[in-house]
C-alpha cells in the first residue's frame, strides 16, 4: 500500500504519545530517563498537532471506465 | 331484411357497449400519446400499449379536479369507463382519474422487494456495524456533477482533513444507474477503505429508482466495510437506506457523521500532554520527597550528629557521677560524723575525767608496766585538767 495516510500517522504518534505517559506515570526512573520521556511525550504532541494544523484532504478518483 | 340507419347501429352499439357492467370501473395501464387540450378544457389524447391503443378523453370537470395532466409519453393508470361516441362510430375510454403509473405500480414492486429482503434479514438491526472512530480512507460512491459531492468535501476539509477520500463516480438517475452505481460499489470494495458514503444529493422530485433496485440494494448490503446511505433529502428513504450501517438524511449529514471533529483529535492531543506534564510533576514530586528523606538520613548519620551525641552521652554521665558523689559525700561525712561521736565515747579525756591518769616517759611512751621504767626516773602524768611531772620513787612488780 501507499504512504501512510495521516490519520495513520496520527495515530501512531499518539500511541507512542500514550506509551511514553504510560511509562512516565509507572515511575521508577532515573532523573535522566524521566526528563528524556518528558520531552519525547512533548515532542510527540507537538508532532500531532503540527500534523493537524498542516492536514490536507487527499481525494483520489478511481477511473470509472 | 331490413335496413339500419347509421344513428340506429351506432345508438345500439352505444347501449350495448355502455350499459355492459363489464366496461364499467377499469384500470388501464397505458402510455399517453397525442395529448391534446382543447379550449373548452375537455382533453383528448389516446392511450396505448406496444401492440395496441385506444382514444381516450377527459371532461373538463374531471381535468380541472387532476393534480397535474399527464403528458405525451408518461405511463399513466387511468381509471374511467368505456364509451362510444355515436357521432363518429368510435369506442373511447371516459377517464375520471389518472395518476402517473410509475408510482402505483413502481410502488407495489418496492414493497414487494422490500418485503422480500426484509424476510431475508437484511434489514436486521443485528447486521448494522459501527462506524470507524477514525476512518483513514473514505470511499464515495456518487455522481461527480451533483453539488453533494462539493459539499461532503467541503465537510470533509473542514472537520477532517485527515482523511484521504477515494472516490468512485457512477451515474445515479437514469436508466444505466442502477448498473453504474453496481459497478462503483464494487471498484470501491476493491480499494482500501475502511468506510463508504453512497450519496445522492438533488431535489424532491428526482429519481431515486436506481436507490432501490435490487442489485444496487445487495451490492451496499454487501459492503465489506460500514456504510452509510446519504440519499435525496430527509423525507426520502430508499432500501438503500434501509441495508445501509447508518442512514444519514443527506450527503452532508452523511459527510458529519463519517467523521470525528478535528477538535476531537486536537483535544485528545491535548490531554495527553497534560497528563505527560502531570506524570512529570508527580515524578518530580517524589524524587524531591525522596531527596528530603535521604538528607535526612544523612544528617542523622553526620559525624558531628555522632560527637554531639557522645557529648551528650559524657555530659549526662559526669552529671550522674557529679550526683552520685554528692550521694557519697553526704553519706561519707553522717558516717564521720557518727564516728566522731563513737571516737569521743573512747577518748582518754573521758576516762581522765574519772580520776585516772596517763603516766609517760619523758621520750612519749606510755608506762602500762613497771618494767618499762627505772626508780629516780621522771614521768608525765596527765590528768584532766593539766600535767604533773613526778619522780618513780620505787618499783613494785
Amino acid at each position: 500500500m501507499s504512504e501512510p495516510t495521516a490519520v495513520e500517522q496520527y495515530e501512531t504518534l499518539l500511541a507512542e504519545l500514550q506509551a511514553v505517559v504510560e511509562r512516565l506515570e509507572r515511575g521508577e526512573l532515573s532523573l535522566a530517563d524521566a526528563l528524556r520521556l518528558y520531552e519525547r511525550g512533548a515532542e510527540l504532541a507537538a508532532a500531532c498537532q503540527q500534523l493537524l494544523d498542516a492536514a490536507e484532504l487527499r481525494v483520489r478518483q478511481l477511473d470509472s471506465a | 331484411m331490413r335496413a339500419f340507419s347509421v344513428s340506429d347501429l351506432n345508438s345500439a352499439l352505444r347501449a350495448h357497449l355502455e350499459g355492459d357492467g363489464l366496461f364499467f370501473d377499469l384500470w388501464l395501464l397505458a402510455e399517453v400519446v397525442e395529448f391534446r387540450r382543447y379550449p373548452s378544457g375537455h382533453c383528448y389524447f389516446t392511450l396505448k400499449d406496444e401492440q395496441a391503443s385506444i382514444r381516450a378523453v377527459l371532461w373538463r370537470s374531471a381535468a380541472d379536479r387532476l393534480a397535474k395532466l399527464p403528458a405525451n409519453g408518461e405511463a399513466v393508470l387511468a381509471h374511467g369507463r368505456v364509451g362510444f361516441y355515436e357521432a363518429r362510430g368510435e369506442v373511447q375510454f371516459v377517464v375520471d382519474q389518472i395518476v402517473p403509473a410509475g408510482e402505483g405500480l413502481l410502488n407495489a414492486q418496492l414493497e414487494q422487494l422490500r418485503a422480500r429482503l426484509e424476510a431475508e434479514g437484511l434489514f436486521d438491526e443485528r447486521r448494522k456495524r459501527p462506524l470507524p472512530p477514525l476512518p483513514r480512507r473514505i470511499g464515495i460512491v456518487t455522481s461527480l456533477q451533483a453539488a453533494a459531492l462539493q459539499d461532503m468535501l467541503t465537510i470533509f476539509r473542514r472537520r477532517y482533513p485527515l482523511a484521504e477520500i477515494v472516490l468512485s463516480p457512477c451515474l445515479v438517475q437514469g436508466e444505466l444507474a442502477p448498473a453504474s452505481i453496481v459497478a462503483a460499489l464494487r471498484r470501491i470494495y476493491a480499494e482500501p477503505v475502511d468506510l463508504v458514503i453512497v450519496a445522492r444529493g438533488g431535489g424532491a422530485s428526482e429519481d431515486l429508482a436506481a436507490f432501490n433496485d435490487e442489485q444496487v440494494v445487495r451490492t451496499v448490503a454487501a459492503s465489506p466495510v460500514p456504510m452509510i446511505t446519504g440519499v435525496g433529502h430527509e423525507t426520502d428513504t430508499t432500501l438503500v437506506d434501509a441495508v445501509a450501517d447508518v442512514r444519514a438524511p443527506t450527503p452532508s449529514a452523511a459527510a458529519e457523521l463519517a467523521t470525528p471533529e478535528m477538535v476531537a483529535l486536537r483535544q485528545r492531543v491535548a490531554e495527553w500532554r497534560e497528563r505527560a506534564a502531570n506524570a512529570m510533576l508527580v515524578y518530580l514530586d517524589e524524587q524531591r520527597r525522596t531527596i528530603a528523606q535521604q538528607t535526612s538520613t544523612l544528617q542523622r548519620n553526620h559525624p558531628r550528629r555522632r560527637f554531639d551525641a557522645a557529648r551528650q552521652t559524657v555530659d549526662e554521665l559526669s552529671r550522674r557521677a557529679e550526683r552520685a558523689f554528692e550521694r557519697w559525700l553526704t553519706l561519707e561525712q553522717t558516717r564521720l560524723q557518727g564516728m566522731q561521736a563513737r571516737l569521743h565515747t573512747l577518748s582518754p579525756q573521758a576516762t581522765l575525767a574519772r580520776g585516772y591518769a596517763i603516766a609517760q616517759r619523758a621520750d612519749g611512751q606510755v608506762v602500762t608496766d613497771p618494767a618499762q621504767v627505772q626508780a629516780g626516773e621522771s614521768l608525765h602524768l596527765t590528768l584532766r585538767a593539766g600535767t604533773l611531772l613526778v619522780a618513780v620513787e620505787d618499783l613494785h612488780e
